[in-house]
């Protein structure tokens, strides 16, 4: 028996998840699209993923040790490793070594190590790295491999080159997303079933498209994204609100003008969406901590999402629009709280009288 | 519209699914057979309000029931005997309560014979006049035996004055482990219909409703019986999920009213009471018995043989232990109460006292000691209140020492239940900052208090001197005009003198 003051309470859940567990499944809900991506775009991808995720923790170690604490011990959470595999996802699959270790670092020190680490920062890590490089970097990181299995693609040797000096056509192998070849059309006066005329609604879903390395794949991602509701670990109050938004907004528009605006099937197939409504804007950190804060954070992605896709200047809009609402997040803590026992929304006590 | 209001006031929120470990003691019937203790330990304090004052003297012998200490003021409860015996001491003994600060305690060295005292027989006491009940129920120093262990003459009192439409029967108990009130009502559910009778009685009240979780069925079926023919009586089942026995959630939940925040269950027409307090209140009316044992629920896996037992208020809570054959080496904590609200004790030797359902030897196994790491902000905590707050806010908040900002996020209406900390994957203990926060706020004021008194003495003190100064200086004044108009008097006086005589030369 101990003499310190304990408050209860004495016990704990033993059914619920611990942040490590949590971490870890959502790295585990993350392989099958890791492997999917890793299958059709080759060994390449698979060292991106590598190299992303090694850098991702080595930074992580030296930001601890600065700040004076034991790396191994909050290593051990996985949040670190979490950040990597998911700037890994969001870079082209053939993108060079040092786009991934220039993610890791804007994902893990910019990101996230400068406001006081794990659960401080205000912007998702990932989102934060894949915008910085977008921005930057535009040309590597719009050069979009085509999908091929990695058997009859470049073998381990040749994709080491490929990730350390750059692939030597470029042109020969890659082309643009979806998205980009239908932004790019629209300049060019095109409109759009004409636009989309070898487009694949199926192979799309099922993620055999370009784009990057792991968030081709929609029906892969979604079904993570549903285990991981199963398991408690996200709530399903920001993915509906995302995906229920941006479908709506897209069949009213769609059907409005269909050659203009892009139909339900194609904005949900299409881009980081899947990865980004059931693993991004679920990110707790740096999303609103009230149902209701949730479901309008949820919209107001897929308001956003919808605006850019369909009169912004970049051909995909989800980065932006989850930075932009991680932004708003604490406007909405701050005006959407739960209504307290006893007292109204405004915290006056009740008035009497209610049970006459 | 409708939906609108049920976002508004759901009648179930929060709360967890606590595992509740329940079933080891809730088949087995109340033991009765606890041997007497030689020695009971009876705390002047077990209620809220103020200790009650002791009327017997070292050496008096007392009988069984015979009154100890008697109430002081109006929110108080007094004390009875045990058992027959002698006092043999009064004096500051160690409380169940995690300081283990001293109380004042009369010590009662029993002599073996549990002797009553005579109490005055009642012909009908459903006859009795609800001033009476009362007066009984004060009288025989029946507390809430909930927890709160508020005077429930004072709730009954209440009840009478304001316009009391539904008396709510708490059966509850949500908190894992404890079973005291699930024996009681399989047991004894007639007394206990017999006591609400009696405290719809004595505060004109006329409809009565009875909640016990849905995870006591025996316990429901005992007490659906029970009420069979009095209509007034309404015995429901209520999901179990903690803290369903937190009163204010039942209220909610059964009817769908809340209770102000700065108000209580009376100013909205109820009165809430727990089981084991209706017993109580059975006991001192229809039997004439003062409130002097309760049924504690010993458990928890360092306990050999975890049960329900009756004992006498006073009965240390190392012999209850040790008839359970509690191995104190597998004791990782002691807790008075049950896991989530309990508090850990850090000896054994202390008494139990009219609060104390639960006594739980929890092994390590048991216990949460898992590290703690930082805040993910996962809100599941904010899922898990039952009061709608924000703990991760009001944690951070504190964790930075801006307590008044934790205070404008809802502190004061944190129950400290600990669903929040059940839930956080992150184990952090959300209810560990509250208290202490709370606590540190009451320093502070009372501090500011004290600063504020000693700035009024000094003030006070200030305009004193100056008054005083002040007198003295119109006193000084004073003395010199007189002394300056006698002076003058004297000058006239010597030159009339000095005339006369010049006049006479």
């Amino acid at each position: 028996m101990n003499n310190t003051a304990i408050s209860g309470p004495h016990i704990a859940a033993s059914n619920s998840n611990s942040t490590n567990q949590i971490m870890r499944k959502v790295i585990l809900a993350l392989l099958p699209a890791t492997g999917f991506g890793i299958v059709i775009f080759g060994w390449p991808a698979l060292y991106l993923c590598l190299i992303s995720v090694g850098s991702a923790l080595a930074f992580e170690a030296v930001c601890l040790q600065c700040r004076g604490l034991k790396p191994g011990h909050y290593l051990a959470d996985g949040s670190a490793l979490l950040t990597g595999l998911l700037v890994a996802l969001s870079l082209p699959a053939w993108a060079p070594w040092w786009i991934a270790i220039l993610g890791s670092a804007i994902a893990i020190v910019l990101g996230k190590q400068v406001y006081g680490g794990l659960g401080q920062n205000p912007f998702n890590p990932a989102m934060l790295a894949r915008v910085a490089l977008l921005i930057s970097f535009p040309v590597e990181m719009t050069t979009w491999v085509n999908p091929g299995l990695i058997l009859l693609g470049p073998g381990p040797i040749d994709s080491l080159a490929i990730i350390i000096s750059g692939v030597a056509n470029p042109d020969a192998v890659s082309g643009a997303t979806t998205l980009g070849s239908v932004k790019t059309g629209f300049s060019l006066n095109q409109t759009l079933p004409g636009i989309l005329y070898d487009y694949s609604g199926w192979l799309a879903l099922l993620g055999w498209e370009r784009g990057s390395l792991g968030e081709t794949s929609s029906l892969l991602l979604l079904a993570s994204g549903l285990w991981l509701w199963r398991q408690g670990v996200i709530q399903w109050y920001t993915p509906a609100a995302l995906l229920g938004t941006l479908s709506v907004l897209a069949l009213l528009s769609h059907w409005i003008d269909p050659q203009h605006f892009l139909s339900v099937w194609v904005h949900l197939n299409s881009g980081a969406l899947m990865l980004v409504a059931f693993f991004i804007a679920t990110d707790y950190v740096t999303s609103p901590n009230t149902r209701l804060g949730q479901l309008i954070f949820g919209a107001g992605c897929g308001l956003l999402i919808f605006v850019i896709r369909s009169w912004g200047g970049y051909p995909e809009g989800t980065g932006f629009a989850i930075l932009l609402m991680n932004a708003l997040t604490p406007v909405i803590d701050h005006y959407i709280k739960p209504r307290i026992y006893g007292r109204y929304r405004n915290g006056k006590p009740l008035d009497l009288g209610q049970t006459e | 519209m409708k939906m609108l209001s049920v976002l508004e006031h759901p009648r179930l929120r929060g709360g967890v699914h606590a595992e509740e470990h329940k079933t080891a003691t809730a088949t087995l019937p109340i033991n009765l057979q606890f041997p007497l203790p030689k020695k009971l330990y009876i705390p002047v304090q077990q209620h809220v309000g103020k200790p009650a004052e002791p009327l017997v003297k070292v050496g008096e012998q007392v009988l069984k029931g015979q009154l100890l200490a008697y109430s002081q003021g109006t929110i108080s409860a007094p004390i009875h005997a045990p058992s027959s015996g002698t006092i043999i001491d009064v004096l500051d003994y160690p409380a169940p309560h995690p300081s283990a600060l001293p109380i004042r305690t009369i010590i009662l060295e029993t002599d073996g014979r549990e002797q009553w005292i005579k109490t005055p027989a009642v012909a009908d006491p459903f006859q009795l006049d609800a001033e009476e009940i009362c007066l009984r129920v004060g009288a025989a120093g029946v507390v809430g035996l909930g927890g709160a262990v508020f005077p429930s003459a004072v709730k009954l009192n209440l009840g009478r004055k304001n316009s009391i439409h539904t008396l709510l029967i708490n059966g509850g108990e949500c908190e894992p482990y404890l079973t005291c009130d699930d024996r009681l009502m399989q047991e004894r559910s007639e007394q206990i219909i017999s006591g609400v009778r009696l405290m719809l009685r004595g505060m004109h009240g006329n409809r009565a409703i009875i909640g016990i979780e849905d995870n006591k069925p025996a316990a429901f079926a005992a007490m659906q019986t029970a009420s069979q023919g009095f209509a007034e009586i309404e015995v429901v089942q209520v999901p179990a999920r903690y803290p369903m026995g937190w009163d204010r959630q039942m209220l909610r939940y059964l009817t769908g009213w809340e209770i102000p925040a700065d108000g209580r269950a009376t100013d909205i027409g109820v009165v809430i009471h727990n089981v084991a307090t209706a017993y109580a209140v059975y006991k001192a009316v229809i039997l004439g018995q003062p409130l002097i044992s309760r049924v504690v629920t010993v458990a928890g896996s360092a306990v050999g043989k975890p049960q329900n037992i009756e004992v006498l208020i006073g009965t240390l809570i190392s012999e209850l232990l040790d008839f359970c054959q509690a191995d104190s080496q597998q004791t990782a904590r002691l807790i008075i109460g049950g896991p989530m609200m309990g508090d850990a004790l850090p000896l054994s030797e202390v008494p139990v006292v009219k609060a104390c359902n639960g006594i739980l030897a929890l092994s390590h196994q048991d216990i949460a000691e898992p590290e703690v790491q930082p805040c993910i902000r996962c809100s599941q905590c904010v899922e898990a209140c039952p009061v709608g707050l924000l703990p991760l806010e009001m944690a951070s908040r504190i964790r930075v020492n801006q307590l008044e900002a934790a205070v404008d996020l809802g502190l004061k209406d944190c129950i400290n239940c600990g669903s929040c900390s059940y839930v956080c994957p992150s184990n952090i203990p959300l209810v560990h900052y509250f208290k202490f926060a709370s606590g540190e706020l009451f320093k502070r004021q009372r501090q500011a208090h004290k600063a504020e008194q000693t700035k009024r003495l000094a003030e006070d003190r200030q305009q004193r001197m100056a008054r005083i100064r002040q007198e003295a200086d119109l006193e000084a004044q004073r003395t010199m005009e007189a002394r300056a108009a006698r002076a003058r008097e004297l000058e006239a006086a010597t030159a009339t003198a000095a005339n006369s005589a010049h006049e006479v030369n």
